[in-house]
């Protein structure tokens, strides 16, 4: 049980830092929303899962409740952070942000 | 060994928020600072799980965790409502260059002036 709580996390982990890499690296504004709103939905789902189940080791009625809780984040964030990150480019897209073209500046 | 686990995690989540910070403080749009502001938030949301585990009381943890959740995705929609009414972020920039340049080029009149 505890194993496959640390794969989880690892896995997740492993994400958490690609979208940090992305961020800090990738040439415009939309680039950049593609890496953070993808890569970091799925990390911090990972993570809790895996939280989740590490919870469960002794099982009770207690742990199973708190466990189902945990899953509620879950689905809150599988729903939120697309839509976020959905509302963040529209604005972008209407306030004039303008797109990276091969061989302008990075900005 | 499992505590172990859990704390480097933890570590290695809060050195990810600190890398994620240069976004938000050098961020060349507004649009960057919020969606580094929306990545610390989720970051911060699986932090307090894992805090949780360490303190042995993750059924308070969890609740927290919830709210926190929530007041993120709604600081983030809140933030991007404000800079959508708000206009444009760059023109706004370069109209203060433009009064910048403007400014220091008057004062820099009449320092040659008298001479």
């Amino acid at each position: 049980m505890t194993i496959v709580a640390s794969i989880f996390i690892l896995v997740g982990l492993f994400f958490f830092a690609v979208g940090v890499l992305g961020i800090l690296r990738f040439p415009d504004f939309y680039s950049r929303l593609h890496a953070a709103g993808k890569s970091d939905s799925l990390a911090a789902v990972l993570v809790i899962v895996g939280v989740a189940i590490y919870n469960l080791q002794d099982f009770t009625l207690a742990n199973l409740l708190v466990s189902f809780k945990i899953m509620l984040i879950v689905v809150f964030i599988y729903v939120a952070s697309p839509t976020a990150t959905h509302a963040l480019t529209k604005a972008a897209l209407i306030i004039g942000i303008k797109p990276w073209e091969k061989g302008k500046e990075r900005r | 060994m499992a505590e172990h686990f859990i704390l480097t995690s933890s570590i290695i989540l809060i050195l990810l928020i600190m890398i994620s910070l240069i976004r938000v403080v050098g961020g060349p749009t507004v649009g960057d600072r919020i969606l580094g502001a929306n990545v610390i938030g989720t970051k911060t949301t699986v932090l307090l799980l894992l805090i949780g585990i360490l303190y042995e009381d993750l059924g308070m943890f969890v609740d927290i965790a919830i709210a926190y959740a929530l007041l993120n995705f709604i600081a983030t929609l809140g933030a991007t409502k404000f800079f959508l009414r708000r206009g444009g972020v760059y023109e706004m920039v370069d109209e203060v260059i433009a009064q910048h340049e403007e400014v220091t080029a008057d004062a820099e009149v009449p320092k040659g002036g008298p001479s």
